[in-house]
């Protein structure tokens, strides 16, 4: 098997009494989509939380790239290649599609102490930027102010800014919210490319999305990893049904 | 060229026609006024690196006015009185130079904000708030009781400090000094808000944690820029000081930090010449109004409120709309 790109070893977090995250392990492998699913309050805002950096685990390890990062900041993290978009769109809103991107773009390259000579005319830096926003079909909408973009478009402009760090794995949480059908149709053929650029931790609801896009998929409920497999093991598994699922599906 | 570039334009044109006019006129007053109001910029612009970029809502930088003034007052006290600043292994003189007392203000600025942003950046909103203005009252404090210059009466110096090659004593001569370093400032500002800094610190300030997400340091970006502001606003300090040869602690009091923030709120936050602008017509005011009520500050306020109600870009946007990001 291969090695995994990403992988969260017994991840434990407990929030006073209440006990968030309990040894969650799971992994990320090359070229896959690994969805993670649960009921709203399972813990999985918390586990990507600390597989990015923001929370610190109680117990347990996240290792990325070969390496243990747990002790890593948020910024080391994104430096080596972990590329995230967030459930609610953070973008700079007052700035154009086309800034949004350039700053991701100098963000990886390191190139943001400089003080006078412009940011917009670095033709690497601006190359990179524009081929992601190309990617993600927004090439038309670069000069525009990101607060005029519809959500949609903010949500594709979200996977730009992660592509620009040339992510080695990306995590996405909740990247369709908020999308009407057209657009989780056109988000959801993105991602699907993009797997071959780097795996995805996919955190979503939409399970329409989940099940046309995962390779694997883990079931967090209370905390705790209820089950984890492929999709047609998960569809069958009963508890997942019980849990999750619901008795129609 | 945008509807801004007029207004900064007209502004830049209003700086060279009235000193000029006065000259002509044979009116020095009408100068000292004006380099009032340029000295007075130049320090708001220093704060509208901080606030108008990188959001920092600093009520403390009469600090690094007063340092700046302070600077100007310590070296110029001990030049003409020819007493040593500092005696031990080696001996520090004073100096009545420009040029070096405005390195020791830019540099006093600089450091005061690096320490003072060291500690204050760990708060974000009202309690970074707070804790600025406490800096600044600590500053205020300490000179009061300070006996050594001069204390609550403060320092007079009683010839104005020498530039190479100019009479300073001139009122145009040092509102021309005063004017190229104000244009120096705010073509250096224009520069870094396109900088790769500038876009970056714009970031930190609307999405800090996506500024993290790309590999960041939003607090190291903020207190860069608190450096660099707080660098501004004492080099401007030592004009000040210069200008009216007398440096006391009202330099300090969060009164002078108030009237900053005022200047940048009625000119416009986050313009390049918001802070201009608005120092213009508080001098403008100050020297109308205040001729016929001592009360005048009430109808400062009461525009103030006017600006803050119904023009939201302030004095700039009034004239010239909503700002506009180019690339």
């Amino acid at each position: 098997m291969t090695e995994p790109v990403l992988s969260t070893h017994a991840l434990t977090k407990r929030f006073g009494a209440l006990v968030a995250n309990e040894a969650v392990s799971l992994d990320l492998r090359p070229g896959e989509v690994h969805a993670l699913i649960g009921p709203n309050g399972a813990g999985k805002s918390t586990l990507v939380g600390q597989i990015c950096g923001a929370i610190k685990p109680d117990e347990g390890r996240v290792q990325f790239l070969g390496r243990d990062v747990t002790e890593q900041s948020t910024r080391t993290r994104a430096r080596s290649g972990l590329g995230r978009t967030f459930q609610i769109s953070a973008l700079a809103m007052e700035d154009s599609v086309l800034q949004n991107v350039v700053l991701g773009a100098m963000g990886a390259a390191g190139t943001v102490w400089h003080f006078l000579r412009p940011a917009m005319k670095d033709l690497t830096i601006r190359q990179k930027a524009e081929q992601a926003l190309e990617r993600v079909g927004l090439s038309d909408l670069a000069s525009l102010r990101t607060g005029e973009i519809s959500h949609g478009q903010r949500r594709r402009l979200e996977v730009a800014v992660a592509l620009t760090l040339s992510p080695k794995a990306f995590v996405m949480d909740e990247p369709m919210a908020g999308l009407g059908a057209e657009g989780t149709r056109e988000l959801t053929a993105l991602l699907d490319e993009l797997r071959q650029e780097a795996p995805i931790l996919l955190v979503e609801h939409d399970m329409d999305v989940v099940f046309s896009l995962a390779d694997r998929i883990t079931v967090l409920n209370y905390g705790r990893v209820i089950a984890t497999g492929s999709t047609a093991e998960i569809r069958s598994d009963p508890e997942v049904r019980r849990a999750y699922l619901g008795e129609e599906s | 060229m945008s509807r801004e570039s007029i207004v900064n334009a007209a502004l830049f044109a209003l700086l060279i026609a009235v000193p000029l006019g006065a000259l002509a006129t044979d009116e020095p007053f009408i100068i000292t006024l004006a380099t009032r109001a340029v000295i007075l910029a130049l320090a708001a612009v220093g704060l509208n690196i901080a606030l108008g970029i990188g959001g920092l809502v600093s009520l403390g930088h009469a600090a690094y006015f007063g340092i700046g003034g302070y600077a100007m007052g310590i070296l110029a006290f001990h030049a003409q009185s020819y007493t040593p600043l500092f005696e031990g292994p080696f001996v520090i003189e004073g100096t009545k130079l420009m040029p070096i007392i405005w390195l020791v203000a830019i540099c006093g600025g600089a450091l005061a904000a690096f320490v003072i942003g060291l500690l204050s950046l760990r708060t974000t909103g009202v309690y970074f708030i707070m804790i600025t203005l406490a800096f600044g009252q600590m500053f205020y404090f300490f000179t009061i009781s300070w006996p050594a210059y001069g204390g609550e009466d403060g320092l007079s110096i009683y010839v104005r400090n020498s530039f190479p090659g100019l009479n300073t004593l001139v009122p145009i001569q040092f509102y021309a000094v005063c004017f190229v370093l104000l244009c120096a400032v705010l073509w250096f500002n224009a520069r870094l808000a396109r900088a790769p800094f500038g876009l970056a610190l714009n970031a930190a300030r609307q999405v800090p944690h996506r500024v993290e997400a790309i590999g960041l340091d939003p607090v190291r970006l903020k207190l860069v820029a608190l450096v660099i502001s707080g660098a501004v606003t004492g080099l401007a300090g030592a004009l000040f000081a210069d200008l009216n040869r007398f440096v006391s602690p009202t330099m300090f009091s969060w009164q002078m930090s108030g009237e900053l923030m005022v200047f940048i709120i009625l000119g416009g936050t986050g313009r390049l010449f918001g802070p201009v602008a608005g120092a213009m017509l508080f001098v403008l005011l100050e020297y109308l109004l205040g001729g016929i009520s001592d009360y005048w500050l009430a109808f400062l306020g009461a525009l103030l409120l006017l600006v803050v109600l119904y023009g939201r870009g302030g004095l700039v946007g009034i004239f010239a709309g909503k700002a506009r990001n180019h690339d």
